[in-house]
């Protein structure tokens, strides 16, 4: 991707800057939850675009098929039949996949260089030639979304089309989407857009309405809009306050630097303890003495 | 006087051999693992054929320093167990680093600094086992839920860099305390040297308690 390396702003262990010349409109997903039909009509534009083809399983009694994420599905359908009040049932259908966080967790976790970069246009995108298959990714990820792959040991995820984006396309599970549930374009535009719906579903009795872009991670740039924004959990374990957990921090943040410095204040003691005090040395004569003696 | 009875055998060969097996594989553990800890240091990885080789390598490596260190476990934990001369020698450490050996309790055939290294390398690598284990992909990683395996890459990594800030320490100590090395290269180490820096151990070896 040489025109795409411009626009990377953030690479997996890597220390110094990254290439940032041009700027780029930050664009966003908005998945319409209240729109969607479950028609998965966005798992399969997922897998025709990015050529996957998933092993075939086997039905687990509920609609969710595959049942979960893998190295060759990047978007599932969730299915939840909820009760928000106590007699309204509710069937909440929630498009998973990466959310594409500002700040992600997965590339903090990363220890190869360059095998996760954030574009400036916000998407976060695996480049899985440089991927060693440590999975910390998946550690690092506060939305459970990286997978391994069982064929080649590199994880996966969705990109977001980011071949497509770059050359001005939307991204194949929006380019499919029969009900306008998926939507696209700018950041800016999608949350005006989301406030439209949120407006309209407020009439129509969801008071709680609301746009899921959490803050913990710094906004995302797959965004919800949630009949039910105040309990995000109703949707198959949507995490209310997602964000980069604080042993992940810890391990990627202050460990590196302090344990470095201990091995480098360790060996630097021995050497200026050796110019200080000098080596200790059993004497030769002592030697003599104690080697009459036996 | 040097002939051949001066010196004596402080480490069998079978000893020896068992000894840089498990330097030379936890070195080169550590080594893969701190490529995969710190970006300063993934340029190591290619010391184990890259990334993803070091990603593969590190963990069986790993088993193997453990499998190797019980081995010197079996060998010497009797030896390492620590006594109140032991405690009283902890308690006098500026003398232990000024070399003024003659004013601390004598030692055995491993003193207390020893003794103490040795204990905390058996806690810090079964520490590192059971925490490599739980990171361990794909293998058994998947067996474990993201939240516990948050905490075992903190585990692993803290015990790490303390296990290399104390094997550091070690090698600097063979470095300074001069004719170590060679007791656990060639075995021998001189009457002097032994009476000097393990005079328990010594008395112990040549008899009996006369000196």
């Amino acid at each position: 991707m040489a025109l795409q390396s411009l626009d990377i702003v953030g690479r997996s262990a890597s220390t110094t800057a990254s290439p940032q010349q041009r700027r780029t409109a930050e664009i966003a997903k908005l998945i319409d939850i209240s729109k969607c039909i479950g028609c998965k009509a966005c798992q399969v534009a997922c897998m025709e675009w990015n050529d996957l083809r998933d092993e075939v399983g086997t039905c687990s009694g509920v609609y969710d098929n595959p049942p979960d994420l893998s190295g060759a599905s990047w978007t599932v359908m969730r299915y939840a039949e909820v009760e928000p009040e106590p007699g309204k049932l509710e069937w909440l259908i929630r498009k998973d996949g990466c959310m594409h966080c500002s700040e992600p967790g997965c590339l903090l976790a990363c220890p190869a260089p360059g095998a996760i970069v954030r574009y400036s246009n916000g998407i976060v995108d695996f480049h899985e030639e440089n991927c060693i298959g440590c999975g910390y990714c998946i550690a690092g990820c506060p939305f459970n979304i990286p997978r391994l792959s069982k064929k080649d040991g590199k994880a996966y995820k969705c990109t977001l089309c980011s071949d497509r984006v770059a050359v001005g396309l939307e991204p194949a599970c929006i380019k499919t989407c029969p009900t306008g549930a998926l939507m696209f374009g700018t950041k800016e535009e999608m949350k005006e857009q989301a406030a439209h719906r949120i407006a309209d579903l407020k009439r129509r009795g969801f008071k709680n309405a609301g746009l899921y872009d959490p803050k913990g991670v710094n906004g995302t740039h797959v965004m919800y809009v949630l009949q039910h924004a105040d309990r995000p959990g109703l949707y198959n374990g949507l995490p209310d306050a997602p964000k980069i957990d604080a042993f992940v921090a810890f391990w990627k943040g202050a460990a590196k630097p302090i344990g470095s410095w201990i091995l480098g204040i360790t060996a630097l003691t021995g050497f200026l303890h050796y110019l200080t005090v000098g080596p200790n040395e059993a004497k030769e004569e002592e030697n003599e003495q104690t080697g009459d003696r036996p | 006087m040097s002939n051949q009875t001066d010196r004596i055998e402080r480490h069998s060969a079978p000893e020896r051999v068992n000894h840089w097996l498990v330097a030379i594989l936890f070195i080169t553990t550590a080594l893969g693992g701190l490529a995969l800890f710190h970006p300063y240091f993934f340029w190591i990885s290619n010391l184990l054929g890259g990334g993803t080789m070091t990603r593969i390598l590190h963990p069986f490596l790993g088993v193997l320093v453990f499998l190797a260190f019980s081995g010197l476990v079996t060998r010497w934990a009797t030896d390492n167990r620590l006594t109140d001369a032991d405690r009283q020698w902890l308690r006098q450490i500026r003398d232990v680093i000024s070399n003024q050996e003659g004013n601390l309790p004598e030692a055995g055939r491993f003193n207390a600094g020893q003794k103490c290294l040795f204990w905390f390398q058996l806690t810090a690598l079964c520490l590192l086992l059971l925490s490599g284990v739980v990171i361990w992909r794909p293998w058994f990683a998947p067996y474990f839920s993201i939240s516990l395996i948050r905490v075992a890459v903190v585990v692993h990594g803290v015990m790490a860099f303390l296990l290399i800030a104390g094997i550091i320490t070690h090698i600097y100590a063979a470095f300074w305390v001069k004719g170590s090395l060679k007791g656990m290269t060639t075995g021998l180490v001189s009457r002097a040297w032994a009476k000097k820096f393990h005079p328990a151990w010594y008395r112990q070896i040549s008899g009996g308690g006369k000196q």
